[in-house]
């Protein structure tokens, strides 16, 4: 298109501007479509699964009973990761942002990104010959000292492969997720909040209390809304680590499943009717951390005039 | 802050009553550290522990100190400290444990005889068992895989940048912050969002539906690979076409230049490096995905040098495979021996990736107006 355009008359430019705000627009819309049709195809591929018969269903009574379990296990894998990223996040964005030596910081910002740089199987490889092996005895001693509460209920997993592992390697995976959003917001509080606040004898812990926590409020809500929508998704990590089975409250056996590692065990051999069900779960996920990260973005536009976020 | 607030007067005068001496956090770090290898020294000595009674004892000492000397306000400040760099050294841990063990793991399999160079193809089982019982060398590589992984990445790329490019020059030269460029990006950051497998799933039943069901090969690997792709283009061209200065713009307009060649001769040159480093960090984010080839592409064993056809395997897959199913399951550790040996190569092109697009920016840096 440019090449031959390129040489071309005066009224050939006006026509090579048409057709490149063309091309440019279809662009544009070619990513509507894209969103578009991945809901389109998996709601007809998904189709099949939602109007058969209750028993042709695997698990033999219908597809919200097989869907179920598997949604709650997702959801308790993401809420586990959250729990346990979301202060250490936040606590590493105010290093980076307020506490580093300023020479320091970016440094230090560009090692959490490392973290994102690491791909997502290889914490799943790292979760399930590492950490499922260390972390077993505290497992066990949690089952021994704090058994009376249902999350801890014993007996232990000895392999060590359970949600809360699970958990944690997703928590790994949305940390520098939500220190990268976060530590932007922190870095445009306006200076001058910052410096009244020292001024009248605050101290850094009082001044990033009074001035730079309220103002970083709406980005931190949609930095972890983001980091949900990461860790809903998460197929290798939990695939890889997690030695799935029935819902469980305790999380320190196996048991549990997620929908994103259901659908990467069984669909390489799935057929039939077992493809629709899997896509039919696909779709669930994709509604679900749809809604999620419209949320988040919703939250950031929103306070996207006095925050500066996004 | 506090540091720079502390008057330079020697010994105790009254401005400097109810501070903790500068040493104060030295000598309780020391104090923390042989106090917590004595508590470790009853109960089992391991590094991991000794850190984090050591860490403990420390916050407790630091802050329980300053409350006595310079009040509660102080204190505060002290423990916040404490958390703060805390979570920091925690959120190392992870990194430095995942890169050793890669690392340790890891060369071992690159170092089996044609690790490189050769592919799965007829390696079973028995070839596993006997290295394990004749300490013979490992069979068997990661050609296949690293051959599909570069090309499937190639072939998404290549369906990404334009449409992505095209899109960003929309957004920032065409869209004039109308209806539809807000619906576009508003989308295209819900994009990012989508979980790599329905990706995956979407480029499935796309194929499923318009070729035929059980449609598996590289080019639909390289479709669900490029829905990941593009909301990553778009963002990072997008940025880098705001920052050239309008000024640039509007002298092209002026010396009568048509807005496609502006486009093309003027803003896109100006923003190239940026555009280059943000696709390949966009591959780089890519090239590690497993979930979407796995529901795509299939497993292969064998090289399969057509996109268009036929299983294909790669690297995230391979190692997926290789753990989850070893070759012979009665002797795993060839098998893992491999997995992490591909799980190194993989990184090491993941950081390569990284480190080049640092230099494509560093180098190739726009020239900022003003």
């Amino acid at each position: 298109m440019t090449a031959t355009t390129l040489t071309s008359t005066q009224g050939a430019g006006r026509a090579g501007d048409k057709v490149f705000s063309g091309a440019a627009l279809a662009a544009g819309c070619l990513i509507l479509a894209v969103l578009f049709g991945v809901a389109l195809f998996l709601v007809v591929q998904a189709v099949p699964a939602l109007t058969a018969p209750a028993d042709k269903i695997q698990g033999g009574q219908g597809f919200f009973a097989y869907i179920w379990p598997i949604v709650i296990g997702t959801l308790f894998a993401a809420v586990i990761a959250l729990v346990i990223a979301t202060p250490i996040a936040i606590g590493v964005a105010l290093f980076i942002s307020h506490f580093a030596p300023r020479g320091l910081a970016s440094g230090l910002g560009y090692v959490v990104d490392l973290l994102a740089a690491i791909p997502s199987v290889v914490y799943g490889a790292w979760g399930a010959a590492f950490l499922a092996k260390e972390i077993s005895p505290a497992y066990g001693w949690l089952a021994a000292n704090m058994g009376w509460l249902p999350i801890f209920e014993g007996p232990a997993s000895t392999t060590g492969k359970t949600i809360l592992t699970a958990g944690i390697v997703l928590a790994v995976m949305v940390l520098p997720i939500i220190t990268s959003l976060s530590r932007e917001i922190f870095l445009q509080t306006p200076k001058l909040h910052e410096e009244a606040a020292l001024a009248l004898g605050a101290t850094r812990w009082e001044m990033i209390k009074m001035a730079v926590l309220p103002f970083a409020r709406p980005g931190i809500i949609s930095a972890i809304m983001l980091g949900l929508g990461r860790a809903l998704g998460e197929t290798m990590a939990v695939a890889l680590v997690l030695s799935s089975g029935a819902l469980t409250a305790s999380l320190i056996q196996s048991g549990n499943q997620t929908i994103a590692a259901e659908i990467a065990l069984n669909f390489p051999e799935a057929s039939g009717l077992k493809v629709s069900t899997l896509i039919a779960a696909g779709l669930v996920l994709f509604v679900i951390t749809l809604a999620v990260n419209m949320i988040a973005r919703w939250v950031i536009t929103r306070h996207k005039d006095f925050s500066g976020a996004n | 802050m506090t540091s720079t607030l502390t008057p330079v007067r020697s010994k105790r005068s009254a401005l400097t009553k109810g501070q903790l001496p500068k040493y104060a956090p030295y000598a309780v770090l020391a104090g923390a550290l042989i106090l917590g290898a004595a508590v470790l020294a009853l109960i089992g000595f391991n590094p991991f522990g000794w850190g984090l009674v050591s860490a403990i004892l420390f916050a407790v000492g630091l802050v329980s100190w300053s409350a006595a000397v310079e009040g509660s306000r102080k204190a505060k400040d002290k423990l916040a400290t404490c958390l703060v760099v805390g979570s920091f050294l925690v959120a190392l841990l992870p990194l430095v444990s995942v890169i050793w063990t890669v690392l340790v793991n890891g060369i071992p399999g690159l170092l089996d005889p044609g690790f490189l160079t050769t592919s799965m193809n007829g390696v079973t089982g028995a070839f596993d068992n006997k290295a394990v019982e004749s300490g013979g060398p490992v069979m068997g590589g990661i050609y296949h895989a690293l051959l599909g992984t570069v090309q499937i990445t190639l072939l998404a790329t290549v369906i990404s940048v334009p449409v992505g490019l095209l899109t960003a020059i929309y957004l920032v030269e065409y869209g004039h912050d109308g209806r539809l460029a807000k619906a576009i990006t508003f989308f295209v950051d819900v994009m990012t969002g989508i979980p790599s497998i329905v990706a995956g799933l979407f480029a499935a039943a796309f194929f499923f539906a318009v070729v035929g069901p059980g449609t598996k090969t590289g080019a639909v690997a390289a479709v669900a690979l490029s829905v990941l792709m593009i909301p990553v283009v778009v963002r990072s061209s997008e940025e880098m076409l705001k920052i050239v200065p309008n000024e640039l713009r509007e002298a092209a307009y002026a010396l009568g230049v048509r807005k496609w060649r502006t486009i093309l001769k003027v803003v896109i040159p100006t923003a190239i490096s940026g555009i280059a480093s943000g696709v390949t960090l966009a591959i780089a984010r890519v090239i590690g995905e497993t979930a979407p080839i796995l529901v795509t592409a299939g497993f292969a064993t064998s090289i399969n040098s057509n996109v268009f056809g036929g299983w294909m395997a790669s690297l995230p897959t391979f190692i997926y495979t290789q753990i989850l199913n070893p070759t012979s399951p009665s002797n795993p550790g060839p098998s893992s021996q491999r997995a992490w040996g591909a799980a190194l190569v993989l990184i090491i092109l993941v950081m390569v990736l990284n480190l080049v697009a640092r230099l494509i920016a560093r180098i190739f840096a726009p020239k900022k107006g003003r």
